[in-house]
């Protein structure tokens, strides 16, 4: 059994179908990333995985139980921490956390350990007793986290952990975050920060309007692209990069493809990942007669495997920052 | 049932916290009713006991039961408008994802604002003795009937503010709505002049507006006189108000939290 099978997935608001045949699964024990732009479809699909809406058609099963036949099971192994603000500004943390323990019908004395464990966890036991109205951004996503945690769930689901945090606060989440998974915990989280997804997630899938554009680990998704890239700019006139290019695929084994800049004076060159292919790359390129102006070694990032399988950047609306 | 009521208490006592610690609306909520209606409104009003036809010894003695429903009319109304927050802020998802039987939310609500409500026309009824001398004739029976009037009342309205809550986008959509039904509830109704004294047309219509009937049985309550055929007829009709909003509020509700 997975933690989460998700099967042929369709939800529909009227007329404007906001996912579309999602099929994928998460293991137990993993952070799973959703990992898309606003308007993807991360959120519907969470909060269909939540039972909060029903699936308009295609299954979707939480640790065994259907969302739509046992929601109630469902909402049992399942921890929330919400997108953003879903706190009571005129409750104390400690206040907070007795509701939801009381919602997940924890008896006083389980309630009482309960808190003061995950106080602990997100060090705000010397804050529980304060209006949460006087917390900062951070504290009342740790106190988010927390609630999420009350239930002892067996899989935590994070909506844009870190949305609009500082960077301390959200290196400090991501710790959390790290040292839930190694107690056991399964985790999916949505994040449109791609470097957060790289950071955290064992495997991410890629939404991009409603449909799955790509899946696997962050290492396994750059490495599909082709290797590293050695970008290489020459000066200008005629420079023949075609014949260079064709003599470079045959002459090196390390090259796994090239792309030409139209204007004749770049070359983008895909290497397996090694950065030793630098220097003997430079040395064939001279042999050819070629003079280099600059050259620019990187390795594939998670950017790059967006824009591969999505044809556009993550955040091209500045809504998102 | 033990976990449905570990809920309801849970939800009621955050509403309960959440008011401790906003005095200044609390109080306000109490003196409103007070100052305005009862001191300003029914001195401003004093010769309208002179129409004909009026019962009540003088006017602050009839307005009071108007007051009295009009607070139950305002507590009522609002009582969805922390649900209409918790929706917008997200806080209501979270209630939402725990594994709780949805009926606890409305339960909660129910059981706190009737409980605001009972204090409030304590603390009205404690203010029209206490500035104006006036006291429920009827004595103690009296008052629990007052209390019942008033909440058989204030039940129907917390459901339709409820529905309304959940029915309608964005809280300024929401407050628009209530604005525009309160004073025409109020004012086709008994709370401020006699029927006898309205218009033929709004007096014809004060007759559908459950809101006369709560008045008049408290009023009458207040003056003194038993009415038993009466006040049987006002709390039939507003339990059938009763039953229409709260068949309602639960399909609204159900459809929207499943």
């Amino acid at each position: 059994m997975k933690a989460i099978e998700i099967h042929n997935l369709k939800k529909t608001f009227g007329e404007k179908n906001v996912v579309e045949n999602l099929t994928l699964d998460v293991e137990k024990g993993e952070v799973f990333g959703l990992l898309g732009p606003n308007g993807a479809g991360k959120t519907t699909t969470i909060r269909t995985i939540l039972t909060l809406l029903k699936p308009t058609e295609g299954q979707v099963t939480v640790w065994g139980h259907d969302v739509v036949t046992q929601p109630r099971d469902v909402r049992q192994v399942l921890g929330y921490v919400p997108q953003e603000k879903a706190v009571d500004r005129f409750l104390t943390g400690r206040e907070h956390l007795i509701l939801v323990a009381d919602l997940y019908h924890l008896t006083r004395p389980e309630a009482k350990k309960r808190i003061e464990d995950v106080l602990a966890l997100v060090d705000l036991s010397q804050k529980a007793d304060e209006l949460v109205n006087h917390y900062s951004g951070g504290m009342k996503k740790k106190l988010d986290i927390a609630c999420g945690m009350i239930p002892n769930p067996k899989i935590l689901v994070l909506d844009e952990p870190t949305l609009g945090l500082d960077v301390e606060s959200r290196i400090r989440i991501w710790d959390y975050i790290r040292r839930l998974q190694k107690s056991g915990l399964t985790i999916l989280m949505t994040t449109n920060y791609l470097d957060e997804a790289d950071q955290l997630c064992d495997r991410i899938a890629i939404l991009d309007r409603g449909r799955l554009a790509a899946m696997g680990s962050p290492e396994s998704l750059k490495k599909g692209l082709g290797g590293d890239r050695v970008t290489v700019r020459f000066g200008p006139g005629r420079n023949r990069l075609e014949e260079l290019s064709d003599a470079l695929k045959k002459e090196l084994a390390f090259v796994n493809g090239i792309k030409l800049s139209p204007a004749d004076h770049e070359m983008e060159i895909r290497v397996a990942s090694n950065e030793e292919a630098i220097s003997p790359l430079i040395q064939k390129i001279h042999q050819h007669g070629h003079l280099i102006l600059a050259i620019q070694y990187s390795r594939p990032t998670l950017e790059d495997v967006f824009i591969t399988y999505t044809g556009h950047k993550i955040k091209e609306d500045s809504a998102l920052l | 049932m033990r976990l449905l009521l570990q809920e309801t208490r849970a939800l009621t006592m955050r509403s309960v916290k959440r008011l401790s610690r906003e005095r200044i609306s609390m109080i306000f909520g109490l003196i409103q009713p007070m100052l305005f209606w009862l001191i300003l409104f029914g001195n401003l009003f004093q010769k309208t006991a002179q129409i004909p036809g009026f019962q009540a010894p003088d006017y602050i003695t009839f307005l009071t039961a108007g007051v009295v429903v009009m607070t139950v009319l305002n507590s009522g109304l609002s009582g969805g408008v922390d649900l209409l927050f918790d929706k917008e802020s997200g806080f209501l998802e979270r209630l939402l994802s725990a594994p709780i039987n949805r009926n606890s939310l409305i339960y909660s609500r129910f059981i706190f604002v009737m409980g605001i409500t009972s204090v409030q026309i304590l603390v009205i009824l404690l203010a029209a003795f206490l500035l104006f001398g006036v006291y429920p004739h009827s004595g103690l029976v009296g008052l629990a009937f007052i209390m019942l009037v008033g909440l058989l009342f204030g039940l129907g309205l917390i459901a339709i503010s409820l529905t309304l809550a959940f029915a309608i986008k964005g809280h300024g959509n929401f407050f628009a709505l209530m604005g525009f039904l309160t004073l025409p509830l109020i004012f086709l109704s008994t709370a401020l002049v006699p029927i006898q004294a309205m218009p033929g047309w709004m007096a014809f219509l004060a007759g559908f507006n459950p809101m006369t009937y709560a008045i008049e049985a408290v009023r009458e309550l207040i003056i003194g006189g038993w009415h038993w055929g009466h006040l049987l007829k006002v709390l039939v009709v507003l339990l059938a108000f009763d039953a229409v909003s709260i068949g309602l509020s639960s399909r609204v509700f159900h459809r929207q939290v499943g």
